[in-house]
């Protein structure tokens, strides 16, 4: 096996053209753990903890330019208040030496369809930022997982950056475990009040093959929001409305029993996470403060 | 590969380091640093909780090669048998080491805690200790340990070897 460390980006896209099938290192929370356990035997580990470009985050406009190696601790303390969905879902990360490591792009790399990052990032309809020696494109979240621990970048390809507009309303983030830290999700649930677009984005988490929006769902709720003129009145939803919306949340998502809950189960969290997470943020902006 | 690291104040050139082990193995098995212990490998327990240039990491999670030219504190670094840090002592007064395996990563997390936070209640104590796992002392008596350090290292503070900036 191979360690290259790269201190420049340059150097890092270099490296990965040269050796594409090298696996990309950051925080080492999944990949470390592989190499513990014998699970995975790369040809190559592509350090990237010393490319201070990917270490930053900065502003364009109201976009976040969020790099990929920014830490969950920096997203908690740093970014609050731009993208809340992410700050929140970033909280519920391991424990805080894991959240003092482990970062959103190497989330987005392990593609795992319980990755915390996944539901807040659809639910802000983020777009992922691809780099190769050829140049550079951004992928939108709706076409970035493309199976299970999989996603659209090449094998030349690093993930540089995560792009992110800055929140125009509410965001809400909710996961189901068997503890507060350290858990592995059994479901996960992010959703994301537009108002400006007058729309809904929602994402689910570990209850299909990728995480994934609930596209009708979203469409159903928008449609029921401005129909009834309550982006501008701010009223209370109306109770069947909300459980409308969670029953169609559950049935976007395809769940599978495994070690850590049911399928069943994973449906009707999903139905309840969405039902709660509504009530939450639109209690927010019917308070006026967001 | 040789690994040219910082541990605990003092440089290190480690020799015929595999490229895919973790900082903890090449602590432990190469560099005679015992006090940090492997039990999960998965980032689990907390027991190997290192600071890494002045944050706590789990080692086992950190490959050995991302420690060069970094700064490393283990928690032998933060005080000897002779010589042991407040935290250590309240681990000992309050009765919070039992078998002792998961004690090094909490005196190093509780080290980072009240470094950050000198007067932490109940619930931010809980929090900052919920990545490292004891299996024998119920918590109680490790909570007591925390409240006791903050305690003393309040009524006289204490020079910080962790490396942080802060």
């Amino acid at each position: 096996m191979e360690f290259l460390a790269a201190t420049t980006l340059s150097d890092a896209l270099a490296a990965k053209r040269e050796q594409p099938e090298a696996v990309p290192l950051m925080g080492g929370t999944d990949v470390m753990v592989e190499l513990n356990f014998d699970r995975r035997r790369p040809p190559a580990l592509l350090d990237l903890t010393g490319v201070r470009e990917l270490d930053e985050w900065s502003m364009d406009g109201d976009v976040v330019r969020l790099g990929a190696g920014v830490t969950y601790t920096r997203v908690i303390e740093e970014l609050g208040q731009a993208l809340p969905g992410l700050a929140m879902a970033s909280r519920t990360v391991g424990s805080p030496q894991i959240r003092n490591r482990g970062t959103v792009g190497g989330n987005l790399g392990a593609a795992s369809p319980a990755g915390d990052s996944h539901p807040p990032l659809l639910a802000a309809g983020a777009k992922i930022e691809l780099a190769s020696v050829t140049g550079t494109r951004t992928v939108s979240i709706d076409d970035f997982y493309t199976g299970v621990k999989s996603h659209a970048g090449r094998p030349d390809e690093l993930i540089t950056a995560v792009l992110v507009r800055s929140a125009r309303g509410p965001q809400q983030f909710s996961k189901i475990g068997t503890r507060n830290a350290m858990v592995i999700a059994v479901s996960s649930f992010g959703l994301a009040l537009h108002p400006d677009v007058k729309r809904v984005r929602t994402g689910i988490g570990s209850a299909a093959p990728t995480p994934r929006r609930a596209v009708e769902a979203e469409s159903f709720l928008s449609s029921a929001l401005e129909e009834h003129d309550l982006w501008e009145t701010r009223a209370a939803l109306a109770d069947s409305l909300v459980r409308e919306f969670g029953e169609r949340v559950k049935a976007a998502a395809r769940p599978i029993d495994d070690v850590r809950g049911t399928a069943a189960y994973r449906l009707h969290s999903l139905a309840v996470m969405a039902r709660r997470t509504l009530g939450w943020a639109w209690a927010d902006y019917a308070g006026g403060t967001a | 590969m040789r690994v040219t690291t910082t541990v605990n104040g003092e440089r290190y050139d480690v020799d015929d380091v595999w490229e895919g082990e973790s900082l903890l193995y090449m602590l432990r098995e190469r560099m005679g640093l015992p006090g940090s212990k492997n039990a999960c490998e998965q980032g689990e327990c907390g027991s190997c909780t290192v600071y890494l240039d002045g944050l706590p990491v789990c080692a086992c999670l950190v490959a050995a090669g991302q420690a060069g030219g970094r700064q490393v504190t283990t928690v032998e670094g933060l005080g000897s048998a002779e010589d042991l840090h407040p935290v250590q002592q309240a681990f000992i007064a309050a009765g919070a080491v039992q078998c002792g395996f998961c004690t090094p990563g909490l005196i190093v997390q509780t080290h980072d805690l009240l470094r950050r936070d000198p007067h932490p209640d109940d619930a931010e104590i809980r929090e900052a200790l919920a990545g490292n796992l004891c299996r024998c002392t119920g918590y109680e008596k490790i909570l007591d340990a925390v409240r006791l350090a903050a305690e003393t290292m309040s009524a006289a503070p204490v020079d910080d070897p962790s490396g942080a900036a802060s």
